[in-house]
């Protein structure tokens, strides 16, 4: 494997710093660069960054990135309907929102990442696929691997071993995919698989698929090797040298602005106010003394913050007085559970202390921060 | 270069083309070769039909997923209209014009048609006007049009934008523009200016004041107390178009509202003291490495509380709640000492349970469990409720006396001040470096008098300064 040392990135900072201007005077027709970062709000920054500066007219860009473990979904998705929140949180893996479309992905460094830039005219999917396909038949020819037209690729006609999604700007356009090497299938499978019950939304759906690790199929292959191909069928296609530039997804002086790109993709605003608007209809079962009580509960949650709640308590269950603060508290938060806490336990502390009120509370409000 | 600014109403803002019309396409994408003037309050903007264009790969229906624009809104050609979605490629729609918005042909989740009409836009021979104020600028010269053209490629910038570039005298084609399609936001022009001048540059020429200069120094001289580190305030982009923001108050603020309304209703008074931390300071230094050997971060708060458990013991009172009409007094039994803390998304207050049944040791790791916990975002309501006496250690960021608000269903709270090196006289009546802190008690006046506070600050504050002394009382 050719890996130039980061002192190419000199070379390439003195070229990237002039944005949208032809820096190839040699004109060759691409560029392959690889990502020093595991971070995914970095890598996706970059994917940004070079989607709005770069000028892909006579050079393309391949892209490729790992990430440490976290859950990417696409740019219309809800994340309560994609994956277990509770247990990212729990496990500390990240929540990414990428600006391309298409469904959730689980990342970790068994999965590698490919970006294929080009201008907007020469956006093609199916050929940057059969590229992958390519590459992985010519390291290991006995794998049967090919594309579908829904733009995956599958293992052995049954297994998906990579999904695709794109974005298409003005001028320019890039198409993504996955590709699986040794990723954990147990979190995937975990992780991917939503325990909110009563949503109902037009966001787009993720279609569940049965996934195998290449690294299954034959134990000698490695991330590297896979991306060592790659890179190289890139290389011959694009009659360029087959060298791969490392770049830092922190460094500003070469990617000005980046470090913004990089916050945005963190706030909540983006991850989940950009989720479209959904509903959640559900009927808690409280477990309360000796009985379960069935409430119905009613949200309409737009730009991640709950719009109207309505909880259908039993009469004179919760002092009325206490029952109108805790649906005015609600409305216009966050559906978010840290949120809702802090607000709920607020409201104890004005209301009268009560063992029997603050168990019936209790009860309530951690149901209600279960549905977030 | 005269500049003139005409003031145009809100009401008639659409109505942007008191002017000249002119729609050959020249004078769409090079408008400021014409001046601008009001003439009548009569439109004549032209509406266009703005087409969904082609989406690649023979995709002839996409959905449409979110408006970036609304009807009315001005739009300058580049700007994002929309956000589609086909086969899990997002497209973002720009505009081709400059004008206004008129209509809308579809709705979120509808299916838009590749040749069909997506919006109406009413076009705009003046360029990307603000609301406010209609720019007049004389005609340019070739070589600075709107959109300047340098190597062959353009570069784009608002008005706005241009305006504060002019002003500066920055040509446009040195700055690197990092918004969408490279251009050229307010930020790139600041970050260029403090380039070149190597300072963050202040907001208006304002007259510079002066310290008075004495007789005996021919400059004034800059502040020599280095010794004391000021905080370094962190420097923002200075916004030149400051317009206010509203936004409602929800989440932590909201929670913030509600609690300290009702504390409110509390009469406060306060009780401050300082506190001589030398001894606890070397002991703490002591144990903090049998603390890391065992996984904890062993701060100076594990002391605090257990020290005000053991003051509560002597004076319950202070870990009591009045209730709603002030005819009842509940004592409480549990010592849950809550401690005040900054998280990201504002203040947040868990507390530590049964502090009179845990050894100092057990109230480090639990507060380092509340402590990652609040950080994350994911303190359960059994963390946040049932506080019956608070501590808030705001000397971590500063300050020495506070006035804390009491927090509701309690009636006593500390405030805890930095730990500052001081000079003090020692029993011998030498001067010796003694590290001294403030706290700042408020008590509700209702049930707590001035001299059961200040006991109880006596006993807590004895042993803290003499933590030898805590073996004695420890259960």
């Amino acid at each position: 494997m050719v890996l130039q040392s980061l002192k190419n990135c000199y070379w390439l900072s003195c070229v990237l710093r002039t944005p949208k201007a032809c820096f190839w005077s040699t004109a060759s027709g691409g560029l392959i660069i690889q990502s020093v970062s595991n971070d995914v709000y970095q890598n996706l920054a970059v994917e940004d960054w070079i989607h709005d500066h770069m000028d892909l007219e006579k050079q393309q860009v391949l892209f490729l990135w790992r990430n440490s473990p976290a859950v990417v979904i696409g740019r219309h998705q809800n994340p309560w309907q994609e994956c277990n929140l509770r247990l990212l949180r729990q496990k500390n893996i990240k929540l990414a929102r990428r600006r391309s479309g298409g469904g959730t992905v689980y990342h970790d460094l068994g999965n590698i990442n490919l970006t294929f830039f080009t201008t907007r005219k020469k956006y093609e999917r199916m050929e940057n696929l059969k590229l992958v396909v390519k590459a992985l038949k010519a390291l290991r020819p006995q794998l049967d691997v090919h594309v579908t037209d829904r733009y995956d690729i599958l293992l052995g006609r049954q297994y998906k071993i990579s999904g695709t999604a794109a974005k298409l700007g003005r001028t320019s356009a890039y198409h993504h995919c996955t590709l699986l090497c040794n990723a954990d299938k147990f979190v995937l499978s975990s992780v991917l698989k939503s325990p909110y019950k009563g949503l109902k939304s037009n966001a787009t759906p993720s279609v569940p698929a049965s996934v195998k690790n290449l690294f299954e199929e034959d134990p000698s292959l490695t991330s590297e090797m896979l991306l060592d191909a790659i890179a190289r069928e890139y290389a011959t296609q694009h009659q360029i040298d087959h060298h791969i530039t490392l770049i830092n997804p922190a460094d500003e002086t070469l990617l000005p602005g980046i470090s913004n790109k990089t916050k945005e993709l963190q706030t909540w605003e983006w991850v989940y106010g950009k989720t479209p608007k959904f509903s959640v209809s559900t009927c808690l079962k409280m477990a309360y003394k000796d009985s379960v009580l069935d409430v119905k509960v009613n949200m309409d949650v737009k730009h991640g913050r709950i719009e109207v709640c309505n909880i259908d308590l039993p009469e004179q269950w919760l002092p009325p007085g206490l029952y109108s603060e805790l649906v005015k508290s609600l409305t216009g938060s966050k559906f978010c559970p840290n949120e809702t806490t802090t607000l709920v336990t607020t409201l104890l502390r004005v209301c009268p202390q009560d063992d029997e009120l603050y168990s019936r509370w209790s009860s309530l409000c951690e149901n209600m921060i279960r549905l977030m | 270069v005269c500049i003139h600014r005409v003031r145009s109403c809100s009401s008639i803002r659409f109505i942007k083309s008191k002017y000249v019309c002119v729609f050959d396409r020249s004078a769409l994408k090079f408008s400021h070769q014409q001046r601008l003037f009001r003439t009548s309050a009569v439109s004549c903007g032209q509406i266009v039909q703005f087409k969904l264009s082609d989406i690649g790969e023979g995709i002839t229906e996409v959905t449409v997923k979110e408006w970036y624009i609304k009807e009315g809104d001005s739009v300058s050609q580049f700007d994002s209209i929309c956000e589609v979605q086909s086969d899990k490629a997002s497209v973002t729609i720009t505009s081709r014009y400059d004008g206004v918005i008129r209509k809308l042909h579809y709705s979120i989740d509808d299916i838009a048609f590749v040749g069909k009409p997506l919006v109406d836009i009413e076009i705009d021979a003046s360029k990307g006007v603000a609301s406010e104020d209609v720019v007049e600028t004389p005609p340019m010269s070739h070589e600075e049009h709107t959109h300047q053209e340098i190597k062959g490629h353009k570069t784009l910038a608002t008005p706005a934008v241009r305006r504060l570039a002019m002003e500066n005298n920055i040509k446009l084609s040195e700055v690197v523009g990092t918004g969408k399609d490279n251009r050229i936001l307010k930020e790139d022009i600041l970050n260029y200016l403090a380039k070149q001048t190597g300072a963050i540059l202040p907001p208006s020429p304002k007259a510079e004041i002066v310290p008075p200069l004495r007789k005996t120094e021919a400059v004034p001289a800059a502040p020599k107390d280095k010794a004391r580190k000021i905080p370094v305030p962190v420097s923002r982009p200075i916004a030149f178009s400051g317009k206010d923001k509203t936004e409602p108050v929800t989440g932590f603020q909201k929670a913030m509202v509600k609690t300290m309304s009702a504390a409110l209703k509390i009469p406060h008074f306060g009780y401050c003291d300082e506190i001589d931390l030398t001894q606890l300071v070397q002991l703490r230094e002591e144990l903090k490495p049998v603390a890391e050997i065992r996984g904890v971060k062993l701060s100076f708060m594990p002391f605090f509380i257990k020290a005000a458990s053991l003051g509560l013991l002597q004076y319950p009172i202070l870990n009591a709640s009045l209730d709603e009409n002030c005819q009842n007094v509940t004592y409480k039994a549990s010592h849950n000492i809550g401690v005040a803390m900054d998280t990201e998304q504002g203040l947040i207050v868990p507390n530590v349970k049964n502090v009179e049944v845990c050894s100092v040791f057990d109230i480090a790791v639990e507060l380092n469990r509340l402590q990652s916990l609040g950080s994350a975002g994911q303190l359960g309501t059994s963390d946040l409720t049932g506080g019956t006496f608070t501590l808030s250690n705001v000397g971590t960021i500063g300050g020495t006396y506070t006035k804390p608000m009491i927090l509701p269903p309690e009636v006593a709270i500390g405030a805890l001040g930095k730990i500052q090196v001081l000079p003090r006289f020692n029993g011998k009546g030498e001067v010796f470096k003694a590290q001294i802190m403030n706290v700042s008690w408020s008590a509700d006046h209702r049930i707590i008098d001035g001299a059961t506070m200040a006991r109880f600050s006596n006993l807590w504050k004895s042993y803290l300064e003499n933590p030898a002394s805590m073996l004695l009382d420890l259960k």
